[in-house]
């Protein structure tokens, strides 16, 4: 497979080659020198909330499970009988005391420990295997779980850098400090690569093309209600309206990226913006909570913090201020999973969870207006990059006007700078080229 | 026209792609909804894959026209293939019906087919329904789909 030198030749400062995104080698060797290595998103603590609560998910295309041992840690097991190899847990989440391998019922406690094998007698003892193989390390930042498939590397609080304002904010928003998972999990696929979909989620010269027709057809709709007046259909007209915003608005967004390949959009959206802001009742209830908790001056320092969207790379995106996470799977070099979590803020009002719920349907459901557009252009993507015709795929808008801030940030010149891709495709050369 | 040709009459109205006057068969105050978990109780702490009042069945109806849809133009042919249809319940002027929708779908070189249980409430009008209520449980609905950009 390729060496170093001939990787370094694909990934240039403002343009990468279309093989990246098309050539199946290069994809298996993301999912062992990129996924294989990097912290990956899980989930969050809040789908496992006692010993022996368990779920199951993947890491690149590894399978495994994530469980509340008895201990109180998170655990993560690869899901692979250390016997024969069958995946000892079914697909799902569950309560369980122990994984017994369906084929020929060997028995594992819940850090993954070997228990008991039917038929001993017939094995060498001093060979039996310990247990499930656990995956080296993990390590959770604030409710929010990661695992890494690499024994070594750095910690995580390194990896997260200045993205760690990013969490902060999601959870801190919550006024009795904690998130938890809710409300139903989407999962939509594409036939195109994983990188495409963390290329789009902080591009803001797409929308006005991409979501042109959800934009047109919100601004024909019946207004929305005013403070203590709304309708169900207003969080889908104002969420789509946005996204009609003039190239003004999206130039003077805020575009931060980190050494690690993360990037954030600030100053997008305000709250007033979503929710018609102070003066609607259910806001002002969840203010006050919150400045129960912490205090005026700490609530408004909370609520001033207008990161949107936030890629973790190379496998997570989510947006705080909707309490909304996506996590990516590879499946091949042309197709990818995504899976689409909504989160309750402890002590919020109802409403809160409702909006949040409506923001999902509306924006990343399977059956929206807004994303079913994202996943068809993915494809038409991955279809003229299946072309030999053309080698290379130009990211260089904003290139050479990046600005260094402090803690390895860098912003983009304007919003709308392809400063993002190009902070993950660093990333991606650094992991590859290890 | 009785229960059963009212639903065929529905199915043939999306085949035809002549949304305009499907929509025309929902209430006023009619919900669309195709919920994302079995036995879904709950529309508005669940997520739906599809969860509709009215003003936002329009609007969905209207962005398929929308000649910069990308997923949706051009429209997907279908087949609505409606069957097993049971009356519930009549109660008042509400009656509730209970059907199969077997569909197949086809765009962009890609074939898809769909099964569901349907659930509708209809309200008598003239000598024909109109639809208030009409939900839909994809046998899939919890499982890794591609977009979805027609309808049920």
């Amino acid at each position: 497979m390729a060496a170093n030198e001939e990787l370094a030749m694909r990934v240039q400062p403002d343009r990468v080659h279309r093989s990246v995104y098309a050539d199946p080698a290069i994809f298996e060797l993301e999912m062992e020198r990129i996924f294989g290595r990097a912290w990956l998103v899980l989930g969050h603590e809040s789908q496992a909330k006692h010993p022996g609560d368990y779920f199951t998910t993947r890491m690149g295309r590894e399978p495994v499970v994530v469980i509340r041992k008895d201990n109180g840690e998170i655990g993560v097991l690869v899901n692979r009988c250390a016997h024969r190899g069958s995946m000892v847990c079914a697909e799902g989440r569950g309560n369980t005391e122990r994984f017994v391998c369906p084929y020929h019922g060997w028995s594992y406690d819940r850090a993954g420990a070997l228990q008991a094998v039917p038929f001993a007698s017939g094995y060498d003892k001093s060979k039996l295997p310990s247990g499930l193989k656990a995956v080296p390390r993990v390590s959770l930042y604030r409710g929010f779980i990661f695992a890494s498939l690499s024994p070594q590397g750095e910690d995580l609080e390194t990896f997260l850098g200045p993205a760690r304002a990013s969490l902060d904010d999601f959870v801190d928003r919550a006024p009795g400090g904690e998130l938890e998972v809710a409300g139903g999990v989407f999962k939509h696929a594409y036939n195109g690569n994983w990188k495409l979909m963390l290329e789009n989620h902080l591009d803001g010269a797409h929308p006005a093309w991409v979501h042109a027709s959800s934009v047109a057809v919100a601004r024909g709709a019946p207004e929305p209600g005013r403070p203590g007046e709304e309708h169900y259909y207003d969080i889908a007209v104002r969420q789509m309206r946005q996204n009609g915003a003039p190239e003004s608005v999206w130039e003077a967004i805020g575009m931060w990226t980190t050494p690690h390949g993360h990037g954030y959009m600030g100053d997008y959206h305000s709250d007033d913006r979503l929710v018609a802001g102070m003066g609607n009742p259910v806001f002002d209830e969840y203010r006050k909570k919150l400045i129960e908790r912490v205090g005026e001056k700490e609530a408004d320092r909370i609520l001033r913090v207008t990161l949107w969207n936030t890629i973790l790379y190379p496998n997570c995106s989510f947006m705080s201020q909707f309490r909304q996470l996506r996590i990516i799977h590879p499946v091949a070099v042309d197709r990818s999973v995504v899976y689409t979590y909504s989160f309750r803020m402890k002590d919020a009002p109802p409403q809160m969870f409702r909006d949040t719920v409506a923001f999902a349907n509306v924006v990343n459901g399977t059956g929206s207006w807004v994303l079913t557009d994202d996943l068809e252009v993915y494809e038409r993507i991955q279809g003229g990059l299946s072309s030999g015709a053309l080698d290379w795929v130009y990211i260089g808008r904003g290139h050479g006007r990046d600005i260094d801030e402090s803690e390895g940030l860098r912003r983009g010149a304007t919003g709308t700078s392809e400063i993002f891709i190009r902070a993950q495709f660093a990333a991606w050369l650094r992991y590859m080229s290890q | 026209m009785n229960v059963e040709q009212f639903l065929y009459h529905e199915a043939r109205l999306l085949d035809l792609q002549q949304f305009e006057a499907w929509l025309e068969l929902f209430t006023d105050d009619a919900t669309y909804w195709l919920p994302l978990e079995r036995d879904q109780k709950d529309p508005l702490e669940t997520s739906s894959i599809i969860h509709d009042d009215r003003t936002l069945l329009e609007l969905r109806v209207k962005q398929a026209r929308h000649p910069r849809a990308h997923a949706r133009q051009p429209l997907a042919r279908t087949v609505h293939q409606v069957g097993n249809v049971m009356v519930l319940s009549e109660l008042d002027s509400d009656i509730r019906v209970a059907s199969t929708l077997h569909l197949t779908e086809f765009r962009s070189e890609k074939q898809r087919v769909w099964g569901a249980l349907v659930e509708h409430r209809l309200r008598r009008a003239g000598d024909s329904f109109r639809i208030a209520h009409k939900r839909v449980d994809l046998v899939n609905s919890e499982g890794e789909l591609d977009g979805i950009a027609i309808l049920f």
